[in-house]
């Protein structure tokens, strides 16, 4: 195991950030922490990196307990905080040699595996950090966290307040690096992300609802959505909150996601009941679920 | 319907020093409308959002907002808009009643008028039992309603919203999203950011900025016609690609 | 090693290239040297004041001239009688009174000893002391100057010599008050912000998942502080003994081995300081009220110790500014050797290894 969580929990004074959560990564594994702010994923995070020490339970990164062995820890894995922890006055190359320098290691040395995200950054390196965008400071962090080679890298929210374009290209070197037999456990906030994740755990108010690959936990969803729309959206919802047999109605992109009650309910009693509420342009069609639609549930 | 213009952009634009962060940007948000502002990180929304928030003079070009200019009648404009943004919404340590209070008193609200406010906005939010604790408690999702309403409590005529569901769980932000539109029914306009692009899909239209300038500004079904693709995301994707 | 020294020049980056620590550093003792140098020696100029001369003599005719050449006095007015005296202040443009005896060549001929009052407005203590010693100060140089042409004057100068030059006293002072409250603040304020900066920015979650050591990254953070803090001593001292004429009477080696203990006696506070805060804020709170306030006060800088009532006497003995304060004075007025301070020096080291160890103790390998 690469990572393996036994049961911890912590508390802050009477708050409980996390609560009896257990699971395991696979080495050479892409594994996710899928959950809204608050509900625990930084404590977790901290508590594999040594940062934190558990008030129940016991957990070990690449078979060394993260209590007891945590010199030996800190000096095998990669930890990129919530917050690009960079040097805002240190030029990008300052910032990168200087982590390199502080893990024993040169820039030069560990090229190879940097070199695809820090190409994209390079023409900046003389820029100061603080200076550079977010999808920018983003990679540079990847870099600074990737610089000596860790077998495992830990990545708190590393897409949380950049652009899609600058996520989108952050998962394509998620997995690049992924290939090179680096096991990464990463959290986020945006559900769409986890789809790219070898195996997720959803998390909220500090419990870990489901864990498995994102593709058996939209599979296993059994209840069927369906997406419904029409011209006017938001009487939409408040019509078909209103539909007697209704389990659950909540907006999904340019579609309604609608979910009856009844496993053999008739599409066209709901079309001719919305008919009748004035609705035009109705489309109903069966929808593909995703994880959002099952945390939604859980 | 008749479109009444809310919000006038001419040739907007913003420098700092050598560097233009916005470029001339021009557009109209109606009356009621749901506007989204898209765009990259460094694409220039902020700049531009802090201009028609009347917090930043423009450089040239002109803004009018609810029929102010926001560049000799900044004061005015802020009187007239709420504003809400993720990182500074709420005073963590004081309690919800409080900080109705502290806002309703900012915005010249009488004593009258803001007890009967603070009563109907706890009521509709359901927080009767926390209406004496601290902000600081209450999860985000919940932290960002009560600023919403916050922002509405003077019945601006346009809210400006920057990216005011970040980090919020699924369930809490489509309850949001709700409170948006029941808002826009009422007549008044939302002016929003976000990252989440399936809320672009929610926005009546939405305009991506890209580098200072505005790339697109459509309805969603339209930009996605036009560009030929499924998801608003996809849409985002093919304009803002490589733009770093 | 190779760490080390990628740390320590990270952190010299960090101070050349934020402006205000650069002031900190380096703006502000020269500031605060000026500030007070100045203030206590030449901060009166052209101030008016007034002259009743009973004898109307050669000297006295002397003696008018040269305070009326300096540039400090600007003789206003000359009055006639005594109780013209009162009303000349009760104008408020005259600051002071120089009144010459009856005879005064007589006197100063036949008995080698004249008089003269110098009555000061009093309303401004600070300036009536200061124009009272600047009188003073130029009749001493006048009594000097004629000795010099007159041998049979040598018992004046034995009596002149009880002139004393309170002026000069403050500068003494003030260079070791302004040098060890500088040396306070660069060390322990700078330090406890540039250790709780990365606490602000998260970049210490980092150092500590990182294979770099706690102590490493301490020493790190301190080193370039005990270099600049070194810095900072000489340029105090340089421009006291230059612009101010602060005499060194004392071994130089032993100045700077006592400043290097009281040095890292401040950072050891620094990094203490910052082991108890978590934001720059509360550090630079902390540092300023809980050090920078009893340095001043309590130190025997300004106000004299033991003038000072007693539960505030015990208290000052805690203060590691106290007895930096002794050391220096004694090195530099006394030219005192290791010999008379190794007491006081005992007890900086004592009160150095203490912060030094509790600091280690509280400095947390982990977040909380």
């Amino acid at each position: 195991m690469s990572i393996s969580v036994q049961n911890i929990s912590k508390s802050y004074k009477n708050i409980k950030a996390i609560d009896a959560v257990s699971f395991e990564v696979n080495p050479g594994e892409l594994f996710g922490l899928i959950g809204p702010d608050g509900a625990g994923k930084t404590t977790i995070f901290r508590i594999l990196t040594t940062l934190l020490i558990t008030d129940e339970g016991t957990a070990s990164v690449v078979d060394y307990d993260v209590v007891k062995d945590y010199k030996a820890i800190r000096n095998s894995v990669g930890y990129m905080p919530g917050k690009f922890s960079l040097y805002q006055d240190l030029t990008v190359e300052e910032n990168l040699s200087f982590f390199a320098t502080i893990f024993g290691t040169t820039i030069e040395e560990n090229y190879e595996l940097i070199k695809d995200i820090y190409i994209q950054i390079e023409p900046f390196k003389k820029r100061r950090a603080g200076a550079l965008s977010g999808g920018m400071k983003q990679k540079l962090a990847l870099c600074c966290a990737l610089i000596h080679a860790p077998k495992v890298l830990f990545l708190d929210e590393p897409t949380t307040g950049v652009d899609p374009v600058s996520r989108k290209e952050f998962w394509q070197m998620l997995k690049r690096l992924q290939r090179k037999g680096i096991t990464i456990l990463v959290s986020t906030p945006y559900m769409d992300e986890a789809s790219l994740c070898d195996r997720i755990a959803l998390i909220q108010k500090g419990k870990v609802l489901k864990i498995d690959s994102p593709q058996a936990i939209t599979a296993n969803y059994e209840k069927v959505i369906y997406d419904i729309q029409s011209k006017n959206t938001h009487g939409l919802i408040h019509d078909l909150k209103n539909y007697p047999s209704h389990y659950s109605v909540y907006a999904f992109g340019e579609f309604i996601h609608y979910i009856d009650k009844n496993a053999d309910f008739n599409l066209k009693d709901l079309e001719a009941y919305l008919e009748n509420k004035n609705h035009s342009e109705i489309i109903i069609k069966k929808a593909i679920t995703t994880i959002e639609d099952v945390f939604m549930d859980l | 319907m008749k479109k009444e213009k809310i919000i006038q952009v001419e040739k907007l634009t913003k420098t700092f020093g050598d560097f233009t962060a916005v470029k001339g940007i021009t557009f109209d948000v109606f009356k009621g409308e749901i506007f989204g502002f898209l765009g990259a990180n460094g694409a220039g929304k902020t700049t531009a959002m802090k201009m028609l928030i009347g917090i930043s003079n423009p450089t040239s070009g002109s803004a009018i907002v609810a029929g102010l200019d926001v560049a000799t009648q900044a004061d005015l404009v802020k009187k007239n808009i709420g504003y809400m943004s993720q990182k500074f919404s709420l005073y963590d340590d004081l309690t919800i009643k409080e900080n109705i209070t502290f806002f309703g008193g900012i915005y010249g609200l009488s004593r009258k008028q803001i007890k009967e406010k603070t009563q109907q906005l706890i009521t509709k939010l359901e927080m009767q039992n926390v209406a004496d604790n601290l902000v600081g408690s209450l999860p985000l999702g919940w932290k960002q309603k009560l600023s919403f309403s916050v922002a509405l409590l003077h019945e601006p005529k346009i809210v400006f919203l920057d990216e005011p569901t970040g980090g919020v769980d699924p369930i809490t932000r489509r309850q949001f999203w709700e409170m948006i539109y029941t808002q826009a029914h009422k007549g008044t306009t939302i002016f929003v950011t976000t990252h989440y692009m399936d809320e672009a899909e929610y926005c009546d239209r939405v305009s991506i900025m890209v580098d200072g300038v505005i790339e697109a500004l459509d309805t969603p079904k339209n930009l996605k016609q036009q560009f030929n693709v499924e998801s608003m995301n996809d849409v985002f994707l093919k304009l803002a690609r490589n733009i770093e | 090693m190779k760490r080390f020294i990628g740390f320590v020049k990270k952190e010299f980056y960090h101070i050349f290239r934020d402006k205000r620590s650069m002031f900190i550093l380096f703006g502000m003792p020269i500031a605060q040297i000026m500030l007070f140098g100045f203030a206590i020696t030449n901060e009166i100029n052209n101030v008016k004041i007034a002259v009743l001369d009973q004898s109307k003599d050669t000297e006295t005719q002397k003696i008018i001239q040269k305070i009326s050449n300096s540039s400090y006095f600007t003789i206003a007015q000359e009055i006639k009688t005594e109780s013209e005296i009162e009303s000349v202040f009760k104008k408020g443009e005259v600051k002071a009174v120089l009144v010459f005896e009856k005879d005064f060549i007589k006197h100063l001929q036949t008995q080698k000893n004249a008089k003269v009052q110098v009555i000061t407005d009093a309303t401004d203590p600070n300036m009536a002391n200061t124009i009272s010693n600047y009188i003073t100060s130029i009749l001493q140089n006048f009594i000097q100057e004629k000795n010099k042409n007159n041998k049979q004057a040598y018992q004046i100068q034995t009596q002149t010599q009880l002139f004393y030059n309170p002026a000069m006293k403050s500068v003494f002072t003030f260079v070791p008050g302004v040098m060890t409250v500088i040396l306070m603040l660069v060390s322990a304020m700078m330090t406890s912000i540039s250790i709780t900066r990365e606490k602000e920015l998260g970049t210490m979650e980092v150092l500590l998942v990182s294979p770099i050591k706690p102590f490493q990254v301490i020493i790190g953070k301190v080193f370039p502080y005990i270099f600049l803090s070194v810095i900072n001593a000489a340029v105090i001292l340089l421009l006291g003994y230059f612009v101010f004429e602060m005499p060194i009477e004392g071994s130089l080696f032993l100045l700077a081995i006592e400043s290097v203990l009281f040095i890292i006696c401040a950072l050891a506070l620094g990094i203490l300081i910052s082991t108890l805060s978590d934001s720059q804020q509360t550090a630079m709170m902390i540092s300023l009220f809980g050090l920078m306030l009893p340095v001043i006060l309590l130190s025997g800088f300004i106000f004299p110790i033991s003038s000072m009532p007693l539960p505030l006497q015990v208290i000052s003995n805690i203060i590691p500014a106290k007895w930096f304060i002794i050391i220096i004075k004694a090195i530099m007025l006394k030219g005192a050797s290791f010999s008379v301070i190794w007491k006081e020096t005992l007890i900086l080291v004592g009160m150095t290894l203490f912060f030094i160890v509790v600091s280690i103790k509280k400095y947390k390998i982990r977040l909380e």
